[in-house]
């Protein structure tokens, strides 16, 4: 036999997972009937459907935000440098439960906003809290931790690009800004893409804190649900499973989406370095 | 707006480069210490001379890369990166640094084709999104120049597919799609296995042929000789000698020159 400790632990991996599979099984308490009833109910795939917007939708702001904020960071002009180093600073610097809570409570910090000019009139006020409704207190949540996050590894996908790149495009005339999404940012995107694709997948599992703003959504759904039947720890795993089945769609697309973006550096892939490891 | 007063000097508009005591340096160092050189139409210019003498840093002003510290620098009579006016010179803004740039091509020692587009798209980026040329026509001229770079069966293989010698000559037309009046080489040949040396100075030697321009850092001697139609030889920072190829390399007249072309000949 070529691998005899690897039949062993095998043997042993497979013993136990009878077993779990077995107690798991042939437990009532965990509820597999009413769990798979609830599964489909059309309050628990509305909450699937809010959180699934509500990712995308945080992602979206997180993404194009933090693309602002890299380029503001890596900017000659100090005032925006400065400017999105400090943004990045305060949202990183704090949780995201108390930034939703800030946002959900800002009526009571500010009754009213208004437009206009400081310490001057204002044009037009609105009252804080027909403004900031529970989604947008969500959205500005989520949204805005995320691109401080983003403009993290957006950064470091810019500078990750070779210098010469920008030599050559702005010898050809391009300007700053076009040499950024033509050249800079697509080849940044090999080294921005696995860890975005990371924040994407830890996004889906964070929109749950966002039923404390509140806002409707896979969790507070399945909470409404327990309250009334009491069976937690079966509608918790329901809801894990729904969780783990979103999150596994998330990470397929992520691989097409990073093999994609590798176009042009075919042997420059994590591969070849893993091959490498294992053969030594 | 940064402003620095004009002194009156003599722009012969008819030199493609005219460069008066430039100077550069990067902090404390001094990297070029009043370089003089002229460029007429429809000539090929070598420049030679040891590693950190400056050769690359003034390629680099003459497109605006870099910015000089003093002296002047005209390309086709116009003062690079400097608008002349009221006796005043007052610094361009980036579109009239971009509009400077296209007239003059560089091709770079590590080529720096963009990794993410093919052969094709790599020459026809400029064109269409810096000169708004229709794609069907920049098209066209793409596969005009590769097929002048003997190119054509490659269009669309990304650099990564392509080997040295071949993404040097895709770099060569990339930068000659602008349809610059000028073209700088940066050690072109340098990064190459000696095999594929050949083919880009084939390439360049026919652009020679062809009346371009050209500013050439090499340390291919025998181009030099056969090509050029003036030799500058650089050392920290100054042109210590300069003159026709064939007779700088047979008889240098200087002590630094004749110990630089000792090695490398
Ligand atoms: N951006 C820069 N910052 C600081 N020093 C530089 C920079 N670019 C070039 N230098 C220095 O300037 C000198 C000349 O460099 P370079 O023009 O590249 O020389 P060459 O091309 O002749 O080898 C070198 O000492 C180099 O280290
Ligand atoms: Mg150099």
């Amino acid at each position: 036999m070529r691998h005899p400790g690897r039949w062993v632990t095998a043997a042993i991996v497979c013993y136990l997972a009878i077993f779990g599979v077995y107690v798991v099984s042939t437990n009532p308490r965990f509820e597999w009937a009413a769990q798979w009833h609830y599964a489909f109910s059309s309050s628990i795939l509305d909450g699937v459907r809010s959180t699934l917007i509500m990712t995308f939708a945080a992602m979206a702001i997180g993404i194009i935000g933090g693309v602002i904020l890299a380029i503001m960071r890596l900017s000659p002009n100090p005032i925006l440098s400065r400017g999105a180093w400090f943004f990045i600073w305060v949202f990183r610097a704090t949780p995201v439960l108390v930034q939703l809570l800030v946002w959900s409570y800002l009526g009571s910090l500010f009754p009213s906003l208004g437009v206009g000019i400081p310490f001057g009139p204002s044009f037009h006020r609105w009252e804080t809290n027909q403004l900031i409704s529970a989604l947008m207190a969500a959205l500005l949540g989520l949204g805005l931790n995320e691109a401080a996050y983003m403009a993290e590894i957006v950064r470091a996908g810019i500078v990750s690009v070779d210098a010469g790149q920008v030599e050559a495009s702005s010898a050809l005339g391009f300007s700053r800004l076009r040499t950024m999404r033509m050249i800079v940012l697509p080849q940044a995107m090999r080294v921005i893409i696995p860890p975005t694709g990371n924040e994407t997948i830890s996004m889906l599992k964070t929109t749950s804190l966002i039923s404390v703003v509140p806002y409707y959504e896979l969790l507070y759904a399945t909470r409404a649900i327990y309250a009334n039947t009491y069976q937690v720890i079966p509608m918790l795993i329901m809801a894990s499973l729904w969780y783990a089945a979103m999150s596994s769609v998330l990470m397929v697309g992520q691989f097409y989406i990073e093999r994609h973006y590798s176009r042009g550096f075919a042997h420059a892939g994590g591969n070849a370095v893993r091959r490498r490891w294992r053969s030594r | 707006m940064m402003t620095q007063p004009m002194s009156n000097e003599f722009v012969d508009p008819t030199l493609v480069v005219q460069s008066k005591d430039v100077w550069k340096s990067f902090g404390e160092l001094d990297v070029l210490k009043g370089i003089s050189l002229n460029v007429p139409e429809h000539t090929v210019v070598c420049l030679v001379g040891p590693s950190g003498s400056g050769k690359s840093t003034f390629l680099r002003c003459i497109n605006k890369l870099e910015s000089i510290d003093a002296g002047g620098l005209w390309v086709h009579g116009e003062r690079v990166g400097y608008i002349e006016r009221n006796n005043r010179l007052y610094e361009m803004n980036e579109q009239q640094i971009a509009r400077q740039r296209r007239e003059v091509g560089m091709v770079f020692q590590r080529f720096n084709l963009f990794p993410h587009m093919t052969a094709l798209q790599n020459v026809m980026a400029a064109p269409v999104t810096v000169k708004g040329v229709p794609k069907a026509e920049a098209r066209q001229q793409t596969i005009a120049l590769l097929e002048r770079v003997g190119l054509a069966d490659k269009m669309d293989s990304y650099p990564a597919q392509l080997s040295g010698g071949q993404q040097q000559r895709v770099a060569i037309a990339r930068a000659l799609a602008m349809q610059p009046r000028l073209m700088l080489f940066d050690e072109p040949t340098s990064a190459l296995d000696p095999e594929l040396v050949g083919e880009v100075l084939d390439v360049m030697r026919q652009l020679a042929h062809d009346g371009m321009t050209m500013i050439v850092v090499t340390h291919e001697m025998g181009f030099a000789r056969e090509v050029g139609d003036s030799l500058v030889f650089m050392d920290a920072g100054v042109v210590v000698e300069s003159g026709d190829p064939r007779e700088v390399l047979a008889n240098p007249q200087h002590e630094r020159t004749q110990a630089f072309l000792s090695k490398v000949l």
